[in-house]
């Protein structure tokens, strides 16, 4: 009986294995140097959804994979995988849950390569609740850029994740319904109608000149789509066409919609 | 236990179970230690320049060796598959922090061997903690594949991963510290300064715990084949 140290080192060296199949791009999805893409329902039909270990990157409503892929790459500069099973369980959920309103399911963003403004203005829509509108000047007010009204609308149409990012809840200070880069505006009211808006009532008030409503009980001014004044009685239900008007009734601005952002560049 | 039926000393054809893609990957590398210090320095130097652009490269490079590495230290394919892509990612978070200076100054194979040993560390300590080290140690059905075979028989093939599957659990019953240094030095082929710096140990240590794990090996060996013995000399 002879067993040598050799001939076990021997018997050692022929035990290296081929790392599992898909390793390479997981590790490289998981360090976000490329993205996995699959499609979840939505209001507006099905949504191709592109992320990676550091969150969501992309979400489109291309129909045919070739395309979304040159859209990807042109956008985030990396490559995207199809993802053979889909979304993960819990993003997949998370994304309805968000879509159905629920503003706690949490949805991690990859937006590497954007401007610190353009993050500024995504970061303040995603402050605008389920069913309601802001116009593009308030968002300018708040993020403390009120003369980059413009800046914000070309941002907003630069969204790299609508739906995930509301930018459909950000429309014009006239009332209209502004455009809209996931398909144009009718997408954008049929998102705001499936979040319980109704957008033809915001535009025939602003048609009508009314820009803030207040209630005569608690003398609170507030933007017409603000979930406070959405429920004011009719009895009590005070139009406005300017803060100026309101405030000299004795009406305060609500400190949720806080109207008197961008109301100026708005006028 | 089934391996103890086979009394052979196992290596004669169990090259036949490697794939060729494997070897494709591996040769890129060069098999010499000269091949292998030149991929090395091309890889710092394209990493040095751009981590993004290089970091796919080094996944493409390293990949098999470190699940290696993290698949026989752990025994498990799912744990060594989660212990390798952990320690991938942590590398190339780690990359995309450091100035060019430090990328420059890597030993790029004993560094990324050190994340995932770390890695496989934790896991086995958290294993021993939940009381399930051995567990993975008790399935080797394989193993029961028949003595006598033809070389290109499936039967050879099967055989040849029994042997394999039979040496993985020998490195098993190793402490933990002279498993990494036999895997290390003879499954991984690293030189013993490289082993130095993965293991965190002057050379003389890291030596002796290659030395103790083979005598080791040697000892579980020969208690396998021990009582069939009479059959060797048949």
């Amino acid at each position: 009986m002879t067993i040598t140290d050799r001939s076990i080192e021997i018997a050692l060296t022929d035990l290296a294995v081929a790392a599992p199949p898909g390793m390479r791009a997981d590790v490289l999805v998981r360090a976000g140097l490329a993205d996995r893409y699959g499609r979840v329902p939505s209001p507006i039909g099905p949504l191709v959804v592109a992320w990676n270990g550091l969150g969501v990157a992309l979400v489109s409503s291309d129909p045919d994979d070739a395309s979304f892929e040159t859209l990807h790459l042109a956008v985030t500069g990396r490559p995207a995988l199809p993802a053979s099973g889909g979304l993960p369980g819990g993003l997949a959920a998370a994304i309805a849950r968000r879509l159905d309103g629920d503003k706690r399911a949490r949805i991690d963003l990859d937006l590497r390569g954007h401007t610190a403004f353009e993050r500024d203005v995504w970061r303040k829509a995603l402050e605008i609740p389920h069913g309601e509108v802001r116009p593009y000047g308030w968002i300018a007010a708040e993020i403390g850029r009120p003369r980059a009204v413009r800046a914000v609308g070309t941002a907003l149409g630069h969204n790299p994740v609508p739906l995930l990012v509301p930018c459909h809840r950000v429309v014009r200070a006239d009332g209209t319904i502004g455009q809209y880069s996931l398909g144009g505006p009718e997408n954008k009211r049929t998102i705001l109608r499936s979040e319980g808006l109704d957008p033809d009532a915001l535009e025939h008030l602003a048609a009508a000149g009314i820009r803030y409503i207040g209630s005569d009980t608690t003398g609170v001014v507030c933007l017409p789509a603000c979930r406070h004044a959405r429920r004011i009685s009719a009895s009590h239900r005070k139009a406005f066409r300017s803060l100026d008007d309101a405030e000299a009734a004795g009406y305060r601005p609500c400190r949720v919609c806080r109207p008197a952002s961008g109301a100026s560049v708005a006028a | 236990m089934a391996r103890g039926a086979r009394p052979r000393v196992p290596y004669g054809d169990a090259t036949l179970s490697r794939a060729p893609t494997f070897w494709g990957v591996m040769d890129t590398n060069g098999s010499g230690p000269d091949g292998a210090h030149d991929a090395e320095a091309r890889l710092i130097d394209a990493l040095a320049a751009d981590v993004d652009a290089a970091f796919p490269q080094v996944v493409a490079e390293h990949q098999d060796r470190l699940y290696t590495i993290a698949l026989r230290m752990l025994g498990d394919p799912h744990d060594a598959e989660e212990a390798t892509q952990d320690a991938l990612v942590r590398a190339y978070r780690a990359l995309a922090g450091y100035e060019t200076a430090r990328i420059l100054d890597l030993q790029l194979r004993a560094w990324l061997t050190t994340i995932v040993l770390n890695g496989c560390r934790s896991r086995l300590g958290r294993m021993a903690r939940r009381g399930s080290a051995s567990s993975s140690l008790d399935d080797v059905s394989e193993s029961a594949a028949p003595r006598t075979h033809d070389r290109y028989s499936p039967e050879s093939i099967v055989h040849a991963a029994a042997e394999r599957d039979a040496w993985g659990q020998r490195l098993l019953g190793l402490p933990p510290a002279q498993r990494s240094a036999v895997i290390l030095r003879h499954v991984d082929g690293l030189s013993y300064p490289e082993m130095a710096i993965a293991l965190g140990r002057p050379e003389g240590t890291v030596k002796a715990h290659v030395h103790r794990g083979i005598a080791r090996l040697r000892t579980i060996l020969e208690a396998e084949v021990g009582p069939q013995h009479e059959e060797m000399t048949a």
